[in-house]
């Protein structure tokens, strides 16, 4: 057989990542994908979710992506905060498939509502600076994307309704703020601001409270008095979430950084991509999180060894010729080998600085992945080692 | 004579190439003596990677390229907190309070609490570089091309000012928030979408242009990223799609031959299927135009012929 034209000299050297062995796995019940946009990472978490399904496990996958992707690839219409089963996957093996879109502030108002009292949350869902705050405002994504991560464990914990959650984040790099969330809130909800907002003149905050009169001040002229009023009354109604929050975020946390969790990177063999992707490598192993590896997603490849030179020379020697189809047959494959060269050198620089990162390929398709048979076949190419 | 565009605001689906389209339309508008500023809100450190310069810190507005036309190119990365201080700063003559804000956790605060007050900075930071001629002020620029945020997060980005002036009913900041909607809506501002000429990346272009039309902010070009230019027409591509066609170059052998031609199969139906995505974008009753893809990769080279294509197919100035 005609050796593939892609590199592989260079790729037998990085680990593999297995990830049939790690669906397989009944101890792994969360899987994250990570990565910047554009590089295929909800396509991978519906092919990944499919091929477990298949293979028996209990399924659930959750989108927090704003456009609706998952659910074309899924072919489930509209997806909303309520996990749908996906009803045309191949059952043989016992498994199942729901799929889910993230509903930020269908999220948000379900917390609220879940923790006070009636009364109170219709204030709170009623507040200016709520409506705005769980709805018009982006980056609440990533603190209701764990709140949602959380809620489905609980559920599958309890009813034994999923064994297996796969997440697909938000395309950009706040895709792991969630990592500094429980921190981040422990900050904000100990810090002296917020005290401050509170109990303007009491307790130890006595002594700070001229310094505040400034602040205050300062706030009332550029925001408005109203403005400050409104953010009171919303903080105050919400003190007593915030400290839910908190908690909660710290044991999804914990969830996150267990042996029952693993993340994947994906990328595609471009500098953007490889960049953001050695970005989450490095942030996810320095917070000892359980990385399994990366995806590389739309590798290009060539069953025809010839070089883009010899292509282009024998394109030229038919230039003059009716031979059209020929020359652009043969222009198109040296684009291609160019292609093929810019990104294997890409991966090389990538491994050569990362080189414990196991890696697996999926090769480019001439088709989008938009129905169920795609997908599967994305999951073929996932698992396979060449 | 109507105005030019000064305001160059470029969406795209992660992935398009909307940094380097951004770039090649900084550089395309820096024709002779004139200075264009590229912003970037992202934090990504694109604009200098792709300029292959330092990276951009701070407030700092650093020359990044000198175009063959004689026009110049400023690089600014915009950060939420800077431009929170410096509005204090300028607008207030507040730098020690904003300092002491600072150190009370106010500004993490803030910015953490209602993710959204990052949305306004960051516009508010643009607003003022483009107004500095109108005001004139030092450092002025005839255009200002920003790096936008990616389509899933581009009307809701654009648009925060409108959901600030409903929060805030009177007082400074509800002129502030008119001021740069008034901006936005004008007719010196453009966005303009990159996309593929792919399902997702087409479907995506689509549905932000829906969710911008209501902002009233005027939708500019539709650039076609990273397209394939083919010689051949509809009827020879459908032929080569088929893989029945017996290529027969003289020095490859029959087996070479035919895995050229299907290698060549799979190349032309992609090529049908791009031109199918251009009659969808056609639809959308916006001017296209298109960049033809570059195997080799991006580099300043890549950005300058990508400037002269845009030159060649966007009008840019204003209608």
């Amino acid at each position: 057989m005609t050796k593939d034209y892609d590199g592989s000299a260079f790729q037998s050297a990085v680990p593999f990542l297995d990830v049939d062995k790690i669906i397989g796995d009944r101890e792994t019940k969360i899987m994250i994908c990570c990565g910047s946009g554009g590089v295929g990472k909800t396509t991978t978490s519906a092919a990944i979710a499919l091929r477990a399904a298949e293979a028996g496990r209990k399924v659930v996958v959750l989108t927090i992506d704003p456009a609706r992707r998952l659910a074309q690839s899924l072919g489930v219409g509209e997806l909303d905060n309520t996990p749908r089963p996906v009803t045309t996957i191949d059952t043989a093996a016992g498994g199942s498939l729901d799929a889910m879109m993230l509903d930020m502030k269908g999220t948000f108002d379900d917390v609220v509502m879940a923790h006070s009292t009636p009364e109170k949350a219709v204030a709170i869902l009623q507040n200016q600076f709520y409506m705005a705050l769980s709805s018009e405002f982006s980056g609440t994504q990533e603190y209701m994307a764990m709140e949602k991560l959380g809620q489905l464990h609980s559920e599958a914990e309890a009813h034994g309704t999923w064994d297996l959650i796969v997440v697909d984040t938000p395309p950009a790099r706040s895709a792991l703020d969630f990592l500094d969330a429980p921190e981040h809130l422990s900050s904000l909800l100990d810090g002296r601001f917020l005290r401050l907002l509170l109990h303007p003149a009491s307790g130890p905050m006595r002594l700070m409270s001229a310094g505040f009169g400034v602040i205050s001040a300062v706030m009332t002229k550029i925001l408005g008095a109203q403005i400050i009023g409104d953010v009171q009354t919303f903080v105050r109604a919400f003190e007593a979430l915030f400290g839910g929050f908190r908690q909660r975020a710290t044991s999804t946390f914990q969830l996150l950084s267990s042996r029952h969790s693993t993340f994947l990177v994906v990328a595609t063999p471009q500098h953007d991509a490889l960049r953001e992707a050695a970005y989450f490598v490095d942030r996810l192993t320095e917070e000892g999180m359980p990385l399994s590896g990366m995806v590389l997603n739309r590798v290009h490849t060539s069953a025809l060894a010839i070089s883009p030179e010899r292509a282009l020379s024998l394109a030229e020697d038919l230039a003059e010729t009716s031979a059209v189809l020929e020359v652009e047959a043969l222009r198109r494959h040296a684009a291609l080998m160019r292609t093929i060269e810019t990104e294997t050198r890409m991966m090389e620089r990538f491994a050569a600085t990362r080189p414990a990162v196991a890696q697996t390929q999926v090769q480019s398709l001439p088709t989008d992945v938009t129905d169920l048979t795609a997908l599967r076949r994305i999951g073929v190419l996932l698992s396979d080692k060449d | 004579m109507s105005p030019r565009h000064t305001l160059h605001i470029v969406s795209g689906k992660g992935g398009t190439g909307k940094t380097t389209i951004a770039a090649g339309l900084a550089c395309a508008l820096a024709t002779s003596g004139r200075r264009v500023l590229l912003c970037e809100v992202e934090g990504r450190n694109g604009v200098s990677e792709l300029f292959d310069v330092p990276p951009l810190t701070g407030r700092e507005e650093r020359r990044i390229s000198r175009t063959s036309a004689g026009g110049m190119v400023y690089g600014l990365s915009i950060d939420a907190e800077d431009a929170l201080i410096e509005y204090l700063h300028t607008f207030y003559h507040l730098s020690i309070a904003a300092k002491a804000l600072d150190r009370f956790g106010a500004i993490d605060f803030a910015t953490s609490i209602a993710p959204g007050l990052r949305d306004v900075l960051l516009t508010g930071k643009v607003y003022e570089a483009v107004r500095r001629r109108i005001k004139n002020r030092p450092n002025s620029y005839d255009a200002v091309v920003l790096d936008a945020p990616p389509t899933g997060r581009i009307a809701q980005f654009l648009n925060v000012h409108a959901a600030v002036a409903g929060l805030a009913k009177v007082g400074p900041i509800r002129n502030q928030a008119d001021s740069i909607m008034r901006l936005l809506r004008s007719a010196t501002t453009a966005v303009h979408f990159v996309t593929l000429l792919e399902d997702m990346p087409v479907t995506e272009t689509e549905e932000a242009i829906a969710a911008l039309r209501p902002t009233q902010i005027r939708i500019g070009t539709v650039i076609e990223n990273m397209v394939t230019p083919t010689p051949l027409d509809h009827d020879q591509l459908q032929t080569a799609a088929t893989g029945s066609v017996a290529l027969k170059v003289p020095g490859l052998t029959i087996k070479q031959n035919q895995a050229l031609a299907s290698e060549f199969a799979i190349e032309a139906a992609r090529t049908l299927q791009e031109q199918q995505r251009h009659d969808r974008l056609t639809g959308l009753g916006l001017p296209l135009a298109q960049i033809a893809f570059d195997p080799a990769g991006i580099d300043e080279g890549a950005i300058l012929a990508i400037a002269e294509q845009l030159t060649d197919q966007m009008s840019l100035e204003a209608p």
